[in-house]
């Protein structure tokens, strides 16, 4: 809501200067958003009558004025404008005049000889005075202004423009008036409301009119005005206070429409009066009727959308615009006007089911005062005689049915309850007369106070004891309400020590050399079909962007992305992690305390490394990382549990260098290299390892549990096996940890070799067996028994040969 | 025995001029050696009268220490001098970077949320999360903004599949925690948020905090206390001037929104707002499942990039999605 604050005052006038005015509506809940001086600061300037303009004797351009400014004679100005002709009013900048200069600096006008022509002062551009860009030629002023007149005053230049963010349950300031009131309840300073005075019919003219859904329009007033002139102008004081208000001037008798609906809050309407075909109905639409509306589109109309219709068919869309056949112009002779009320529930949401709003489906939607209907027509209509001319027919007000106004009690008591502070029912009462709600109070016999109050006609938002208790609170004064320190039992409290919380997963990928990133959780269609073979993720019906339309089933893709965007930027290695969900479809998902039906949304933790396994540095060769880097992270990541990997295809990875996360058994993810093809497709210079798994795999802690350390010394012992290339070293381990007697504490594997010495497609594997009895030192033979074992497993198994 | 009298400093002489510890140890011999002067001498002290060999018993033995003290001085000067060679030789450029891993970093809007959750989790917060892709009645409907509710138009909403659509606030969390816990309820929950809008100042996906205490007795003055000591312990500072003003949301009443300024610094008394809040609405205490009659309290929500923008100085909201490396390191 934009307004001025000089129409403001003219309805309320408290001594407040602007900055405490807008503070006090800032702090009463009406945020002041923007407020600026309409006209920058400048003196001097006068009002101007050209009385002569004569060619420059040494310039062709040029023109030598006699001007009026009110000065007891005439000024003699050189003046380039192309518009300036004899009789015209125009600013003047008279010598010792300040003007506005440019980025912020002031320009004196002073006596100067304009190409051999003395000139004693300026005629001014709205440019020229800050008003506007305006700069083809003088300002044209109102013919009526008197010569000398100073320009500030004879244009109300000492005023605001001031913006106030509304939230959609105060309607009722969406008008001056309202503001008005609510200002005048802050300060006690008067109401001074628009003198609006019923207009007597001079025709006896009516138009009829039925409201058919009274649960849709409540209320229809109208009025037949005959002979008017459309294309009148609006007076200047109208279109200054319109555009200071964020209305361009369109007409007489939209200005008016637009006046009054900002002045009163009372949205009208005006129709051409012989476009009408036939009685006004009000009803809700059918789904077979289109309308074409003021602002060119058409649209379809449905069983919930309220119309205004005629013996045509619709001809506006009720409370939100009205239609291109029945609209008034400029060369309009007779109208009608229209003043109704339209229930909220009817309005709202349709326009924005049309993708458009309008000044009068905001106010709607949110609530316009049922008791002013008349007050508004009779107040355009007085403009409209004014400006337009003509002859008013009677008043009809059809009055179908209106919102009740029960009345709502508040307890002093529960008000203390919520608000925290012991307002007394003396200062509560005073604080509900000054909003204007009718009220009355009751002792109860546990000495509560309770009262009883009527909203008035145009609040629509109290309903409920909260709604009263919010009223109290704002008026009472949000600062004046303490800030009390919390009260609260002190009872312990302590995370377990079996989880682990996010922020220590990241704190250990930090740790990682690895950088945090928070990605879009909607990505590009591609890279759920290249990185996870994705063809139809859940999709954002209305996206920002196409590469931000399907939720993510991933978040390699994404960090990927961030690899490329750092390595465009000139760096060689990147390692980058992200926490955030993942999105599936999943019909076996139902609704539930923290899960949506049919979505599965699992939190997951990823991480990629891309260029030198290590900083650049002095004091290592370099390196690229490899599978082997990203799976001891992903160790180091999940310790003090363990995981083990399987041999897998992924549609993201490298497929000899893939493979599933398994812990305890179960998967809860993926690693491995970035295929080549992607690495080429998204233009990577180097590998990419990636690694993807749920979250709560990682948030599960382990509580130590002591194992006695034997004081006894351990025996180590090596066994190397040739076996085929193609057995992973895991399963080998896994039969060894399987199979080996419990002195086994440890088996490991120490080395890999392949190459010389080996035949083709065989390779040597070393292990390393750690073996401990807490209770008595172990003898050779016994370690020896385990090796031999040992070497029968493998070679049972595996068809491993012992390396010579 | 008169002959001896210069063997020490012979001795002694020969020792220094001894380069390493090999040669020390021959030179050694000629003086006390099987073969050395000093062993010889006492084969001689046998021929002597008993009064005699005494004296020069006596005598012979004071040399013999005095040479051995020369050795054994001789021995660690050689070992000390061998010991310093070793040392420099083996001297680094201690200047040279060290050869660590490298450290990576935690996102500043992630040091925020986990600030945020420590800072609730001191006067007894539990920390909660859900879904993002949410239902129209956790997100809409059960906090008091049924559809056509012109509030709904405050927030752009991203729908998917289903009617379902992407939470636009943190809020439904309020109602999901409410409902699976008992009063006194206080719990924060941090997480992601969608909103269509993209500029400077929005962005289409960023993080809110949502906060709730629920009680028999929890005003509007205990919000203001709890947000206003947060604010204070969040920067650090009291120079911190934090105020309540009228607003509204469908789900408080009476609603608040906070706007705090900086007793110093370059935002020094510039009201910035910082969070919506304000007394849980009644409609909205029923859908958790509770008596509003019995229990009131409050709730807030603020925007977790609004907070780390402040506390780190950051003034462009895109470099928190943009993964740039130069603006992630500051942050290790």
């Amino acid at each position: 809501m934009e307004f001025s604050e000089r129409w403001l005052r003219a309805l309320v006038d408290p001594a407040l200067n602007i900055d405490e005015l807008t503070h006090l509506l800032t702090m009463s809940g009406l945020e002041v958003e923007a407020c600026e001086p309409v006209a920058p600061p400048f003196t001097g300037v006068v009002v101007g009558q050209v009385v002569a303009a004569e060619k420059h004797p040494n310039a062709d351009r040029l023109k030598v004025c006699r001007v009026d400014a009110g000065e007891g004679r005439m000024l003699s100005i050189v003046c380039g404008a192309p518009n300036v002709t004899i009789g015209m009013k125009a600013p003047v900048a008279l010598v010792g005049a300040k003007l506005p200069g440019p980025d912020g600096t002031v320009l004196e006008i002073r006596r100067t000889a304009m190409r051999g022509v003395d000139s004693e002062g300026m005629l001014c551009s709205a440019r020229e005075l800050g008003l506007s860009d305006d700069h083809s030629g003088l300002l044209a002023l109102d013919p009526t202004l008197s010569a000398g007149a100073g320009i500030r005053d004879a244009l109300d230049l000492d005023d605001h423009r001031i913006t106030v963010k509304l939230t959609p349950n105060r309607a009722d300031c969406l008008s001056i008036l309202g503001i008005a009131r609510e200002v005048s309840a802050l300060t006690g300073s008067p109401l001074r409301p628009p003198d609006v005075k019923p207009v007597v019919a001079s025709i006896p003219d009516r138009h009829p009119v039925r409201i058919s859904d009274p649960t849709g329009c409540g209320r229809f007033t109208g009025r037949v005005i005959r002979n008017v002139n459309a294309a009148a102008k609006s007076p200047d004081w109208m279109i200054s206070r319109l555009e200071r208000a964020g209305q361009r001037s369109i007409s007489a008798l939209v200005d008016i429409t637009n006046y009054v609906m900002l002045e009163l809050g009372r949205p009208l309407h005006v129709y051409d009066l012989e476009k009408l075909r036939g009685p006004i109905d009000v009803r809700f639409g059918r789904a077979d009727e289109k309308l074409l509306l003021l602002n060119g589109q058409t649209v379809d109309l449905a069983a919930d959308v309220l119309a205004i219709t005629d013996d045509s068919g619709p001809i506006g869309l009720a409370g939100i615009m009205g239609g291109e056949s029945t609209k008034a112009e400029l060369t309009t002779r007779h109208c009608f006007l229209e003043a109704a009320f339209f229930h909220p529930d009817a309005i709202a949401g349709r326009a924005r089911r049309y993708n458009f709003g309008s000044d009068a489906s905001h106010r709607f939607e949110r609530g316009v005062d049922f008791d002013n209907n008349l007050a508004g027509i009779e107040r355009a209509t007085q403009l409209v005689l004014e400006i337009c001319g003509g002859e008013a027919g009677p008043v009809v007000d059809e009055v179908a049915l209106l919102p009740g106004r029960p009345a709502v009690t508040m307890r002093v008591a529960r008000a203390h309850k919520v608000i925290g502070v012991a307002a007394g029912a003396e200062a509560i009462g005073g604080i509900f007369t000054r909003l204007g709600l009718t009220h009355e109070s009751t002792k109860t016999a546990d000495g509560d106070v309770v009262f009883r109050v009527t909203p008035p006609s145009f609040r629509f938002d109290i309903a409920i004891e909260e709604d009263l208790i919010e009223e109290v609170a704002r008026v009472y004064g949000f600062d004046n309400i303490p800030a009390m320190p919390p009260v609260a039992p002190a009872a312990m409290r302590s995370p377990s020590e079996s989880r682990r919380s996010l922020h220590a997963v990241r704190d250990r990928l930090a740790d990682l050399d690895y950088h945090e990133v928070v990605n879009f959780s909607f990505v590009d269609a591609q890279w759920e079909k290249d990185f996870a073979d994705c063809a139809n993720p859940i999709g954002v019906l209305n996206p920002i962007a196409s590469q931000m339309s399907v939720m993510r089933t991933n978040l390699v893709a994404s960090l990927v992305d961030n690899i490329r965007y750092n390595a465009n930027r000139k760096h060689g290695r990147v390692r980058v992690f992200e926490v955030g969900r993942v999105f599936h479809r999943a019909p076996g998902v139902a609704d539930g305390e923290l899960s949506v039906a049919g979505i599965d949304q699992p939190l997951h933790v990823a991480f990629a490394a891309f260029g030198d396994a290590s900083e650049e540095q002095w004091g290592e060769p370099r390196r690229v990382v490899d599978f082997f880097d990203a799976k001891g992270d992903l160790e180091v990541l999940v310790a003090p549990l363990v995981v083990a990997l399987e041999p897998a295809a992924h549609p993201a990875l490298h497929p000899g260098r893939s493979a599933r996360v398994l812990l305890a058994g179960r998967a809860i993810g993926w690693i491995g290299e970035l295929h080549p093809r992607w690495q080429q497709k998204y233009e990577l210079p180097q590998p990419v390892m990636v690694c993807e798994i749920e979250a709560q795999a990682l948030t599960a802690g382990v509580v130590p549990a002591y194992r006695e350390v034997s004081r006894l010394p351990g025996v180590r012992r090596d066994l190397a096996v040739v076996v085929d290339e193609s057995i992973p070293a895991g399963e080998l381990l896994s039969a060894l940890r399987k199979g080996l007697p419990e002195i086994v504490e440890q088996v490991e594997v120490f080395d890999v070799y392949r190459g010389k010495g080996m035949e083709k497609g065989k390779r040597s594997l070393a292990f390393r067996v750690h073996m401990q009895d807490t209770r008595r030192t172990l003898t050779d033979a016994e370690a020896d028994d385990v090796m031999a074992l040992a070497r029968s497993l493998l070679e049972q198994d595996f068809d491993a040969q012992l390396r010579k | 025995m008169e002959d001896l009298d210069g063997v020490v400093a012979a001795a002694e002489h020969a020792f220094a001029a001894a380069g390493d510890a090999a040669e020390l140890e021959q030179v050694k011999a000629r003086f006390v050696g099987k073969a050395g002067v000093l062993t010889e001498a006492s084969k001689g002290l046998g021929r002597l009268a008993p009064d005699e060999r005494k004296v020069a018993g006596q005598k012979l033995n004071a040399l013999k220490d005095a040479v051995e003290a020369a050795l054994v001085a001789r021995r660690d000067a050689l070992a000390q001098a061998a010991l310093e060679a070793r040392l420099t030789e083996e001297s680094v450029d201690v200047t040279l970077p060290g050869r660590g891993r490298g450290r990576g970093s935690i996102h500043p809007v992630m040091r925020t949320w986990r600030r945020v959750e420590e800072i609730f989790a001191s006067i007894g917060f539990d920390v909660a999360d859900g879904p993002e892709i949410e239902t129209d009645w956790y997100n809409f409907t059960a906090l008091n903004q049924p559809e056509n509710h012109p509030a709904r138009s405050m927030h752009d909403t991203f729908y998917v599949e289903g009617g379902l659509l992407l939470r636009t606030h943190t809020s439904p969390m309020q109602v999901r925690y409410a409902c699976m816990h008992q009063p006194p309820i206080k719990v924060i929950a941090p997480g992601r948020t969608y909103r269509v809008d993209s500029d400077a100042t929005h962005s289409p996906m960023f993080h809110q905090v949502e906060g709730l205490w629920i009680g028999e007795d929890i005003s509007f003055a205990d919000l203001k206390g709890v947000y206003t000591d947060f604010l204070r312990q969040f920067f650090e500072t009291d120079a911190l001037q934090v105020r309540f003003r009228p607003s509204f949301f469908p789900f408080t009443e009476p609603s608040a929104e906070i706007d705090m300024a900086f007793g110093d610094g370059p935002l020094k008394g510039r009201w910035l707002e910082i969070s919506g809040s304000g007394q849980v609405h009644p409609t909205v205490i029923r859908n958790f499942g509770l008596d509003p009659e019995r229990y009131i309290g409050f709730a807030f929500g603020s925007g977790l990039e609004r907070l780390t923008m402040l506390r780190y100085g950051v003034t462009d909201l895109r470099l928190f999605y943009e993964g740039d490396l130069r603006f992630l390191r500051q942050f290790a």
